[in-house]
């Protein structure tokens, strides 16, 4: 497999919401990167987590997956999956592959923070 | 690697319901037409991921040439008694496929595949409604150790409570030996007498209640009530319209 490209920064606005902020690739490679950022998002009080894709550069198939598994995760720890930051060709990935019917998309920060709140 | 390549070519356009045009003639080509692509969130089923891997040693081929061949011949790497209609533009983004497959009881199943991402090292297969599975298989090649492997990696729920009940009954297993095939197969055409590895992982345990109703869609039961209707189609043919 080819080395991650990606790094990953967490912050939380509040004891409920994280958000990840994706800056490179998400590909196979990239599975612990996000896997470790999911983890430093989610606390106990966490139930909100909002992915910023404004940094994506490039995603393939295997990346797209991997979104899947982090969404099963969020799913059993009772949190909700939320996004920003996608460009049209990446929103449209999302609407192909049928993720946006999971994870609400939002056009900005603020607008996904306000979905969260 | 960053900002040297770009995935703006490989993903295929979103598409609402499947069309069936420029496909290899053959195939039955039903429960493939209108039906909407799925991914594993649309899916009934425990979710899996199954990932089967072949190291070509000794080969010089290159992930891209590997990759090249198992676009270009891939349905002859398939078990006999299971057929892949390949589009006639070749695994490209956006491509259809129609396939029959054996299922037991020497039913045939037919459905089809919608090809969601090709690049030069993998492509990726997504499956429409009333497939076994609702979810992709991505298939690509990449260099370790001073050798290619070849990865077939599935991704996938069964998409409703009937095929639930036959991936437990031995449908996880027959297609645990439909990979296996395939893969020993293109390890084969690269002159590779190549062991495949498996690895299965439970994903999710729980299964999705809420799209049980995707039963209506199944393949199977479709596909088996065409093949019974088959003397009544062809008895009422010369009374259709263009029949005769």
């Amino acid at each position: 497999m080819t080395e991650a490209t990606v790094s990953m920064t967490v912050r939380t606005p509040s004891d409920a919401i994280s958000v990840i902020d994706i800056d490179g690739e998400i590909t196979a490679a990239s599975e612990p990167a996000l896997m470790d950022a999911y983890g430093r998002a989610s606390g106990e009080r966490t139930r909100r987590v909002v992915l910023n894709f404004s940094g994506l550069e490039y995603m393939n198939s295997s990346g797209i997956g991997l979104l899947v598994t982090l969404l099963v995760r969020a799913n059993r720890n009772h949190q909700r999956l939320l996004a920003f930051g996608l460009t049209d060709h990446y929103r449209q990935i999302f609407e192909l592959t049928r993720l946006d019917e999971a994870i609400g998309i939002h056009d900005d920060e603020a607008a996904a923070l306000a979905a969260a709140a | 690697m960053s900002g040297s390549h770009t995935d703006g070519d490989a993903w295929a356009k979103p598409v609402e319901r499947l069309a069936v045009t420029g496909v290899e003639p053959g195939g039955a080509g039903i429960n493939v037409a209108g039906r909407r692509p799925t991914s594993p969130v649309q899916g009934f089923g425990r979710m899996w991921q199954k990932t089967y891997r072949v190291r070509l040693a000794g080969s010089e081929a290159t992930p891209a040439e590997v990759i090249a061949v198992w676009k270009r011949d891939f349905p002859s790497f398939w078990p006999k008694g299971n057929r892949f209609f390949a589009p006639l533009a070749g695994i490209a983004p956006g491509e259809v496929a129609v396939l029959d497959l054996s299922m037991p009881g020497r039913i045939k199943l037919s459905t089809g595949v919608l090809v969601m991402y090709a690049d030069e090292e993998s492509f990726t297969l997504m499956t429409p409604q009333g497939h076994m599975f609702a979810g992709w298989i991505t298939f690509s090649a990449y260099p370790q150790d001073g050798a290619t492997v070849a990865q077939a990696q599935v991704l996938m729920r069964a998409s409703d409570p009937l095929y639930e009940v036959g991936m437990t009954m031995g449908g996880h297993r027959q297609e645990d030996r439909h990979w296996e095939h395939t893969l020993r197969s293109l390890a084969e055409s690269f002159g590779v007498e190549g062991e495949v590895a498996a690895e299965t992982v439970c994903v999710d345990r729980r299964r999705q209640w809420g799209n049980a109703g995707n039963v209506w869609h199944n393949a199977g039961i479709r596909s088996g009530v065409y093949t019974a209707a088959a003397p009544v189609r062809f008895a009422t043919r010369p009374f259709r319209r263009g029949g005769g």
